[in-house]
């Protein structure tokens, strides 16, 4: 699904990623871990075709396509998903709107026909009460005033209506209190199929005690220094990033 | 709403360029001489067989316009304007006041069929919505048809051009003609008061509430001509109306002027709701051509506890100088200035409002948005002001500018006095960009960037949005898509 090779980037430069490389099949969920300044949110904003970063060297395959010359709605079009550590108020646009102008551009896009309203309101009720999300949180502006916990679960009910083929989830268990990170980690565990590849970039083992993850890799300083199954994750833990920091 | 989708959709797939309006309709013209002196106001009052007093008026007008000279404080360059080299009065050849649309040039209606305004009235009764507005059509200097007359005449509503109003209502138009704007008021208004051609003239009887929507449609066809259209507006005592008003011109290389001036007047009790599209040609990715507005509206809340609110959609014109204001003279009036300006390329906006509390516990509200892509310069002016016997008055103001790119300019010019200390006036103000992580964010769901400029200055825009009729609020919204197209690379 996805092949990143020796992948080098830097922004404002700075040189961030130094090298990195990564196979991800179509399927299979994959953790990357690692310390702050590894530069895990750089690869997910590369991935997803964010301007600042520079890519100086290496490629990006999505389905043995060059990824890297796409914008970053052609992307979205061609399947790539980033649910967003921060994700972005945009004030007077009700959650609904936006939700409905997403999905009916990528299906555009995708030469697809729109959406009928009665499909769409259908759709995203189903979805997000699997999320428990309350249908007053979706006639509200875009993140505005959400807690951590509805901005994170908003980001995977954009990712259960889009129908991406690769999703990333950058720190999505950042700012959730336990019984936050299950909902969402229920929400993501539905998506998981056969023909859906996920990346779940965390610095905690606990997220990976929800969502279990095929591989695990750690990232230091630009690159992946280590991969291995789910007890990796549990390595970490224990020994901390700084054993593998020196590796690097 | 799907016959306005079809008129955008119409009007959208004219091929000319950004600029969706900017046709030119090929008709004979009757155009006064070139230029300006006694003559011409002479020639323009004849033409429209106006009665003595109403020369007289003009006259005056002249007069006075001849010792003034241009103001100079809003933040807009524009070369000089060469008053003598402009034509005054344009009108298709054909004889004002026609009786039925079958009198009317086919190559206007084609026009207006063009924008998408339909004038034919059963056309408009197949349309579901679009059935309950009034249209009056100005094309140049003329009003060339007004639709349901009949209808209105029942409820006793008059709506028509002010010239035939001129004829037939001698006694409303003389009472209230110049009672808002006074002829010598300022400078282009002042133009105005000589020459002005055509434009719309409403009167609300006593207690009724206008069964429909009053819509007025300028357009400006003739080269060098300046279009000076005068609208007075009525309310009586506890009347209701809502009023529409759009504007659209040709691509032109040189600028062409255009002088309105607006008259509202509200009576005890009553309510007029005042919305305009406007969208006159501003001009082209370099700068050149454009229209010159130059507009005075002002609405005066004559009687206690009556209300004036103004809502507006500047997205055209090279130059916008256009601050619609209230005078709340009665007690308890309310006054309300809802305003979203766009300006791109090279377009310079100086917009605003003005709020004069003359009445006791009097309210006004001014929410203003301004947004500035391109090279173009984006200001609000604003006054709000309470006199001494204006007691318990209150306002509340919010500025919001947003910047796109980094080459405009946004500004922000508010006046606020109180001469008594128990009024409160609030006043809110915010400059931001549209930052690139919206449009990434945006982006990656799947929009493009200008659909996501648009989304995000749509979000920006939606308190003013939701002040609009309906009908007008999609327009609204897909033409501040138009009108940004281009600002982000």
């Amino acid at each position: 699904m996805l092949e990143v090779n020796n992948l080098h980037a830097e922004i404002g430069g700075n040189q961030i990623l130094n090298g990195l490389s990564l196979d991800v099949k179509q399927g299979q969920v994959h953790a990357i871990m690692g310390p702050n300044g590894s530069g895990k949110s750089t690869l997910s904003y590369i991935l997803a075709g964010k301007k600042d970063y520079k890519v100086t060297e290496g490629t990006v395959r999505l389905e043995g396509k060059d990824l890297l010359a796409l914008s970053p709605d052609e992307r979205a079009a061609k399947g790539v998903f980033l649910a967003f550590q921060y994700p972005v108020e945009i004030p007077g646009v009700t959650t609904m709107t936006f939700l409905r102008t997403a999905v009916n551009s990528v299906r555009k896009k995708r030469g697809e026909a729109e959406i009928s309203t009665p499909d769409f309101l259908r759709l995203v009720r189903e979805k997000a009460a699997s999320l428990r999300i309350d249908q007053e949180m979706l006639k509200r502006a875009v993140n505005v005033g959400f807690s951590g916990g509805e901005k994170k679960r908003n980001e995977i009910l954009q990712m259960a209506l889009l129908e991406p083929k690769l999703c990333v989830l950058d720190e999505t268990d950042s700012g959730l209190d336990i019984d936050a990170l299950k909902v969402v980690a229920e929400g993501v565990n539905k998506l998981r199929s056969p023909k859906r590849s996920i990346i779940v970039i965390t610095h905690y083992q606990r997220l990976l005690d929800h969502i279990v993850p095929d591989v695990v890799h750690v990232m230091a300083k630009g690159r992946i220094v280590k991969s291995g199954g789910p007890e990796l994750a549990h390595e970490l833990e224990a020994k901390g990033y700084a054993a593998f920091e020196q590796a690097a | 709403m799907a016959a306005v989708q079809e008129t955008v959709e119409r009007v959208r797939s004219i091929d000319v360029d950004q600029y969706k309006y900017g046709f030119v309709t090929d008709i004979e013209s009757d155009k006064a001489p070139k230029g300006l002196d006694e003559s011409t106001v002479r020639f323009i009052s004849a033409k429209k067989n106006e009665p003595e007093w109403m020369l007289e008026w003009r006259l005056e007008a002249f007069r006075r316009w001849k010792t003034m000279s241009e103001p100079t404080w809003a933040r807009v360059k524009y070369k000089p304007i060469p008053y003598q080299d402009l034509y005054y009065y344009s009108a298709p050849k054909k004889k004002p006041g026609l009786e039925s649309l079958d009198e009317v040039d086919p190559e206007i209606l084609k026009t207006y069929e063009k924008l998408g305004i339909p004038l034919r009235e059963q056309e408009m009764l197949a349309g579901v919505k679009r059935s309950n507005v009034a249209v009056d059509a100005v094309f140049d200097s003329v009003s060339v048809v007004t639709t349901f007359k009949e209808e209105l005449k029942k409820a006793g509503v008059i709506f028509g051009s002010i010239s035939d109003a001129i004829r037939e209502h001698p006694e409303l138009v003389r009472k209230y003609l110049g009672s808002v704007v006074p002829v010598s008021d300022n400078f282009f208004a002042t133009l105005n008061s000589a020459v002005f051609s055509d434009g719309s003239f409403v009167y609300i009887p006593k207690g009724v509430r206008c069964p429909m929507e009053l819509s007025t449609y300028f357009r400006i066809n003739e080269q060098n001509t300046g279009q000076f259209e005068r609208t007075l507006i009525i309310a009586d005592e506890g009347s209701y109306v809502s009023y529409l008003e759009g504007c659209t011109a040709p691509m032109r290389d040189e600028n062409q002027l255009h002088a309105a001036v607006v008259e509202l007047v509200a009576l005890k009790d009553a309510e007029i709701k005042y919305s305009t599209i406007q969208n006159w040609y501003p001009g082209d990715a370099s700068g050149k051509g454009g229209i010159y507005n130059f507009v005075t509206k002002r609405g005066d809340c004559r009687g206690d506890n009556s209300k004036i609110s103004w809502t507006q959609v500047e997205t055209g014109s090279a130059i916008t100088w256009k601050y619609p204001s209230c005078i709340l003279r009665g007690d308890n009036t309310r006054g309300e200035f809802y305003s979203i300006a766009i300006s791109n390329g090279h377009q310079q906006v100086d917009s605003g409002t003005k709020m004069i509390h003359l009445g006791k516990n009097s309210v006004s509200r001014i929410i203003s948005k301004g947004i500035a892509a391109g090279v173009s310069n984006n200001t609000y002016r604003g006054l709000v002001s309470a006199h001494r016997k204006a007691t318990g008055s209150r306002n509340f103001t919010n500025c919001d500018s947003l910047l796109i790119g980094d080459k405009c300019g946004a500004h922000t010019v508010p006046y606020i006095e109180a001469k008594n200390s128990s009024t409160i006036f609030e006043h809110e103000a915010t400059t931001s960009k549209i930052s690139e992580d919206m449009l990434f964010y945006c982006m990656q769901r799947g929009l493009s960037a200008e659909e996501s400029v648009a989304l995000v200055v749509n979000g920006f825009v939606k308190d003013v949005l939701q002040h609009l009729p309906m009908e007008f609020a999609v327009e609204a919204q897909k033409l501040i898509a138009i009108s940004l197209e281009g600002s982000v690379g």
